[in-house]
């Protein structure tokens, strides 16, 4: 047989609002799966063309797989949202690129010619399963030496790499997260991040039923001086505070990926257009530097060098891991080309759903700015490994 | 905490309070007051409607009326907790309403605060996102609109069936919602056809609700649809309903039925629908106040506190049997084999299979009777699986459990074998004394004998303490009572594993001991007696017939015999002669008919039946005839003797065992409490044994 790899398209990409995690949250008392099934009825309400029958696979991200986020949460969710029998589901995980991951699996299906429809998803609901939950670190790490026992906790893997640069100084964290709360405040003004919000419906014992509509995690308020004087919840005289990093927080994301030749013969949306992805290893004590890496493959893979990159969405689990990056590069800490909806430091960082978010935040930058033909979505990943895919903007015209 | 409000109820103090938490939703419209019913507790125990809960809704209104004021609201709307809206009134509180004002407040309590709920000045909604039952479903229609979800089961208005009607303004609101015609099939014919409940899809085909979403995003789709409604994007159609000749018909058809069936014996039904009628023609506030009239006069009716004392003995003391031994005694069953392969015998087979999913053996005779057997059976799962009732892969597995043989010895891995051969002692004995040779020590023998001795049955086993009776009523599949009998030798395990095994099969069981007809048999025979005696010494069959048409029973006497068989009949009676003699009698003219091999007694002109000329050939009548009022009155005493006798025997616990037979296994009807109640109100009890059965307040208005 003859085989030629299919181009892949970004055809819609949705959340729920983020929540704080823990007993004061929206999604306190509400499941993990319900918060994915919420974010697949929004995907589908919004893609009455999609043939839901014609789906090949769903694929859902989740770090911690236990409870209502274990059981094959592909399938699960699949069945609990009404998705066709004959729709098949898996589940992913990658920590924090998750999501991201289960979208460049699937897409690499299409592009093998697998499958024409796919259904990525991530999620993670920290209330419900705190970071580390019933893990079990193999004793060899430590006995051998082979990672060090801080790898393990993400805030101190930050620290290490202000040790590694640094140039990259709390003062210079800290106006990040302030300007990524600003940008995040100011696309909220816009109407933007709304419209990719998925309504969920939350039910306290003690309130009754209500529906989360909003981000929860956003500070508007965040101020310089706020910021100075947190704590370094990691390190006597730190520099990684609770104001310069992502929060603990529950979410899902959803997206819908398709074969370009598919998405076009149902007349479904292009919103982007794959061209590359890469994923790439570091120290896991400085997990944080792992987007450099990977968008260096990523742009080797397309042919690409970074001066043809006109926007960035770059997870923000700490403002030292983002500025690492740009400062790699050579981009400035305020690049308007750089998350200018701002990111997880305001918005927050659902572990495993993030790596949607992103791809969501650049289809939206993508129409807005049709001069940009290129972008690209990029995250840090525990135990040392980044993830970047790079994207083409549908909407591209050099007139523009 | 006890609360009194100004119509001067006071809250049960052991009161399950329905709080109303009301939380604000933005939706694209605007802001949207969400309240939601909850009384904190699991779908199990539902949400109800006390004066607690009802106090509490209002002080959510309150604080929603507030809110509009400020004009922070675009809309208001109601919803329950997961799986459950809300079923309804809290009956628990109701036996202690002592008059008719109290009964009037509480009407009128409910009125008024429901009511608010569809005059906000901004519309209203009700999600309807799970069980809504009575007063819950009411709740829903006062407001303007109203969504349901695929999921939400059961929806109903069953008030009629209790003794009530729906009166916080389902009587008046319904009819205009949806019309004439099916708000009396929702309220009036439903709750009298064994409370038949519906289903989303048929309650939004019906107009109940405006619109069904999926379970999986219901309250979001809810919102989202209300948000458009609010905006004008979406109206809603509503069906047109016609006040006219419609209506007129309807509500004639309907009493007409009613007739028929009830003649009369109960107010309920007859309440409903006269408030149906007059809903056409009256305003609000008229429809409400007459609403709350009915409601208080059925509240403080005799025929209502029947009604709530059966709905609590077939919710509660049917699930848990009185006397029974824990069920942690019960034995495993894997393997049931049913000895015979006649009608009675394959209905049990399909009825295990369905139910225990454990192999079923039939034996009998010889391969021909087998044969027939199961070719029975297997024609009733084709038929299921005709009808949509079965998938293949579970006809094929019921069809692989249910096997035949003619060779006991297929019984030795069960773990029960039940006979359900020809009512005959001697028969019976031989049966059990064939299978204990091939079974084990311990497989529980069950008989389905009607009125023989379980006791005597048992006698010259090995193992006498596993016999037990087990007796079905016809058809099996449907009627819902085990009269479970426990025999002189019946040890504790084994009547543990055949209630755990009733239980499986969906039955509701009761213990009886072991006398002869045990519960239903023994008190119908006695009362059927007593009319057969009538009509023998002269009564004219239509005097007969209808003589017990003012009790509401489920049929008449004559129709009853044919349907059960006259020569089951007469097999019966004659068992019971034998036992007690003076008491009952036997029919020289029934002898005759069976002895004819008759079974059909009743020819049709229309809706009149009489005897057919065949059976009025070969029946003689004496010339001393009783009057109806005569009749009825001898057959109820004769009732209150034998309960009174049977009570004292121990055949049952208390009076209380006997009525749910009489429910479950006779059908007699919930406005008389099953039987004790009603003798006791009538006077028969006082007349015939100087006392009553219950205490009053118990089935009955308090003293």
């Amino acid at each position: 047989m003859s085989r030629s790899v299919r181009d892949v398209v970004l055809v819609d990409a949705v959340r729920t609002p983020f929540g704080r995690a823990g007993e004061k949250g929206i999604y306190a008392q509400t499941r993990a799966d319900d918060l994915v099934v919420g974010a697949f009825h929004e995907l589908l309400r919004r893609n009455p063309n999609l043939p839901t029958d014609r789906i090949d696979d769903v694929a859902v991200a989740a770090t911690t797989q236990i409870g209502d986020q274990g059981l094959t949460l592909g399938r699960s969710a699949g069945i609990l949202a009404g998705l066709p029998r004959t729709v098949p589901g898996q589940s992913v995980d990658r920590m924090c690129a998750g999501a991201m991951t289960a979208v460049t699996n699937l897409s690499a299906g299409i592009g093998f010619g697998a499958y024409d429809i796919a259904i990525a998803g991530g999620v993670e609901h920290m209330g419900r399963h705190p970071m580390g939950e019933g893990v079990d670190p193999n004793p060899r790490f430590v006995a051998e030496r082979m990672v060090d026992p801080e790898a393990l906790i993400m805030g101190k893997t930050a620290e290490n790499l202000h040790d590694r640069f640094p140039h990259l100084t709390r003062a210079r964290a800290d106006e990040y997260a302030l300007l990524s709360q600003s940008k995040t405040a100011k696309a909220y003004r816009d109407g933007v991040i709304q419209q990719d919000l998925a309504p969920i419906a939350v039910r306290s014992a003690s309130q009754g039923w209500g529906l989360a509509t909003v981000d929860e995690p956003p500070r508007p308020d965040t101020t310089l001086d706020g910021l100075s004087t947190l704590k370094t919840p990691f390190r006597a005289h730190g520099r990684v505070t609770a104001g310069n990093s992502a929060g603990l927080n529950d979410g899902a994301t959803a997206a819908i990926v398709a074969s370009e030749e598919i998405a076009r013969e149902f007349d479904l949306a292009i919103k982007a257009r794959l061209v590359s992805f890469a994923f790439a290893g570091v120290d896991p004590e400085v997990m944080g530097i792992g987007p450099v890496p990977s968008t260096i493959k990523a742009l080797d893979k397309a042919g690409l060098s970074i001066k043809d990159i006109g926007l960035f969405e770059v997870n923000e689990a700490f403002a030292v891991q983002v500025l690492a990056f740009l400062d790699h590069f050579g981009i400035a800490d305020d690049d308007p080309r750089v998350n200018p909806f701002g990111g997880a430091i305001a918005v927050g960082h659902p572990l495993a759903s993030s790596g949607i978010r992103l791809m969501a935040n650049l289809a939206k930058s993508f129409q807005l700015q049709p001069n940009v033909r290129y972008g690209l979505t990029t995250m840090c990943i525990g135990l040392g490994m980044g993830g970047t895919v790079i994207w083409e903007n549908p909407n591209f015209s050099k007139a523009a | 905490m006890t609360s009194t409000n100004s119509l001067g109820l006071t809250a049960a103090p052991d009161e399950v309070v329905t709080a109303a938490h009301v939380r604000t939703c933005q939706v694209p419209a605007g802001t949207i007051a969400l309240i939601t019913l909850d009384n904190g507790l699991d779908y199990n125990k539902p949400n109800t409607f006390g004066v607690g809960g009802l106090t509490a809704l209002s002080r959510a209104l309150d604080e929603i009326d507030d809110l509009i004021r400020r004009g922070n609201i675009v809309g208001v709307a109601i919803t329950g907790k997961p799986f459950v809206f809300a079923v309804g009134a809290d009956l628990t509180g109701v036996p202690r309403l002592e008059n008719v004002e109290q009964a009037h407040a509480l009407a009128q309590l409910g009125h008024g605060v429901f009511r608010r709920l569809g005059e906000f000045t901004v519309p209203s909604f009700a999600f309807i996102n799970g069980a809504a039952l009575g007063g819950g479903l009411e709740v829903a229609l006062h407001c303007t609109y109203r969504t349901i979800s695929s999921a939400a089961y059961p929806v109903a208005l069953p008030e009629v069936s209790l003794g009530l009607v729906p009166g916080w303004g389902g009587a008046y609101l319904l009819p205009r919602l949806i019309g004439a015609p099916d708000a009396l099939s929702f309220i009036v014919q439903n709750p009298l056809r064994q409370n038949r409940m519906t289903s989303a899809r048929a309650a939004t085909d019906m107009g109940i609700a405006d619109i069904r979403f999926d379970g999986g995003n219901f309250l979001v789709d809810s919102l989202r649809w209300a948000s458009h409604v609010i905006t004008g994007e979406i109206t809603v159609n509503r069906r047109d309903v016609d006040t006219g000749d419609e209506w007129t018909t309807a509500i004639a058809a309907a009493r007409g039925q009613l007739d028929a069936v009830m003649h009369g014996a109960a107010p309920a039904a007859y309440r409903a629908i006269d408030l149906i009628d007059a809903a056409r023609n009256r305003t609000r506030d008229e429809g409400f106040a007459a609403e709350d009239d009915e409601l208080a006069a059925l509240i403080m009716s005799e025929e209502f506190r029947s009604g709530l004392y059966s709905f609590d003995l077939v919710q509660r003391r049917a699930k848990r049997p009185v006397g029974v031994p824990d069920k942690s005694l019960a034995r495993g069953v894997s393997k049931i084999g049913i000895v015979g392969a006649g009608l009675m015998a394959s209905q049990l087979a399909l009825l295990f299979a369905q139910k225990t999913e454990v192999p079923i053996v039939l034996t009998d005779l010889d391969q021909e009777r087998v044969d027939k057997g199961l070719a029975y059976v297997n024609g009733e799962i084709d038929a299921l699986l005709g009808k949509g009732k079965l998938s293949n892969d579970k006809a094929n597995r019921l069809r692989a459990l249910v096997s035949g043989s003619v060779d006991l010895s297929t019984f030795a891995d069960a773990d029960v074998v039940i006979e359900a051969v020809f009512e005959d002692l001697a028969v019976k004995k031989q049966v059990f004394a064939n299978v204990e040779a091939v079974v084990s020590d311990t497989c529980l023998l069950l008989t389905n004998t009607s009125s023989l001795s379980v006791t005597q049955m048992a006698d010259s086993l090995a193992h006498p303490e596993r016999v037990v009776g087990f007796h079905f009523f016809n058809p099996v599949a449907v009627m819902p009572l085990v009269e479970i009998a426990r025999a002189a030798h019946t040890d504790d395990a084994s009547l543990a594993t055949a209630f755990a095994l009733g239980r499986s099969l969906g039955k509701s069981c009761v213990l009886v001991n072991d006398r002869p007809g045990f519960v239903v048999n023994r008190l119908l025979t006695r009362f059927l007696g007593e009319v057969t005696a009538a009509f023998d010494e002269g009564t004219p069959f239509e005097i007969v017939e209808h003589a017990l048409d003012p009790l509401g029973l489920p049929m008449p006497p004559f129709l009853l015999v044919q349907l059960v068989g006259p020569a089951i009949a007469l097999h019966t009676s004659e068992t019971l002669h034998a036992a007690f003699p003076d008491r009952f009698a036997v029919s020289a003219n029934q002898q005759a008919i069976v002895g004819a091999r008759i079974n059909t007694l009743l020819a049709w002109d229309g809706p009149v039946s009489r005897l057919t000329d065949e059976v009025v050939s070969l029946i003689t009548v004496g010339d001393d005839p009783s009057t109806a009022e005569h009749v009825r009155q001898r057959a109820l005493d004769a009732v209150a003797d034998e309960a009174r006798i049977m009570l004292d025997e121990g055949v049952v616990a208390e009076p209380q065992d006997l009525d749910l037979c009489m429910l479950l296994g006779a059908g007699w009807p919930f406005h008389l409490g099953g039987i004790t109640p009603y003798l006791d109100r009538s006077g028969t009890s006082e007349r015939v044994n100087g006392k009553r059965f219950l205490p009053r307040g118990i089935a009955s208005l308090p003293a």
